[in-house]
């Protein structure tokens, strides 16, 4: 049997509770609550990305980040970016990327990428497609607010 | 046919940088049937001149989906204009 996750829809199961496998959200990001969503006995790995507000951007410190989103569409984006490394990496059984929004403080987690397989193979590079496509096409920005300025960055700028 | 005359309104989105320049989130505007995205971007340009400095880096999406500048918009569709993108 294939696992209890509901692919169309985007949404998994966790002890009989709905959660969704592509979320924006202002709360707090955890680990293991993310990659909890993709709990199913047919697996036998789960690799993990974790991005991470850093203290600076070319030599300036960073005080926080402001995260901005188009939610719906970035949600809808996500749940694409889960179709296409599902479709190129046929061992990936499931995806689950989830990114948070507001104002983020240096250390706190900005995103959470998690792939689940039976076996290891290709996950390293599927995890690795995932971070740069959302990169490149989910709506959201972030504004780096240093100690003497603000700037909104994109992956272009830096 | 009367088709020049037609009206239609659609929603408009700005985001981060944009958002800040123009001081709006989310504006309605009404627009002549058959008036496409590209149009729609030069006609929002004039209305808000701070928008100049970024038209040249704006994808667009309509009802959450990129687009290109030729498309033709529709009534009540809702136009998404993103600065390029920063996620991660």
């Amino acid at each position: 049997m294939r696992s209890r996750v509901c692919r169309r829809s985007g949404e998994g199961r966790l002890r009989g509770q709905p959660v969704k496998l592509f979320e924006v959200t202002a709360d707090r990001l955890s680990v293991e609550q993310v990659a909890g969503r993709l709990a199913d006995p047919a697996i036998g790995a789960v690799a993990t990305f974790v991005g991470v507000v850093r203290n600076e951007t070319d030599g300036r410190e960073v005080r926080y980040l402001e995260y901005e989103a188009y939610p719906d569409m970035a949600e809808e984006t996500l749940r694409q970016i889960g179709d296409e490394v599902r479709s190129r990496w046929r061992t990936i059984r499931e995806v689950t990327i989830v990114h948070r929004v507001g104002r983020l403080e240096v250390g706190e987690i900005a995103v959470v990428i998690a792939l689940s397989a039976a076996h290891r193979p290709e996950m390293f590079d599927a995890l690795h497609y995932a971070i740069d496509r959302l990169k490149e096409i989910v709506p959201i920005w972030k504004k780096e607010v240093w100690t003497d300025g603000m700037e909104w960055r994109s992956e272009g700028g830096g | 046919m009367e088709m020049e005359s037609e009206e239609i309104k659609v929603t408009v989105r700005f985001f981060a940088a944009p958002r800040e320049a123009i001081g709006e989130a989310e504006i309605t505007t009404e627009i002549p049937a058959g008036t496409t995205v590209g149009e729609l971007i030069d006609h929002l340009t004039e209305e808000y001149p701070v928008l100049r400095a970024y038209t040249r880096f704006i994808s667009v999406a309509v009802n959450r989906a990129y687009v290109g500048m030729q498309t033709e918009l529709q009534d009540g569709d809702e136009v998404a204009c993103l600065p390029p993108v920063g996620g991660g």
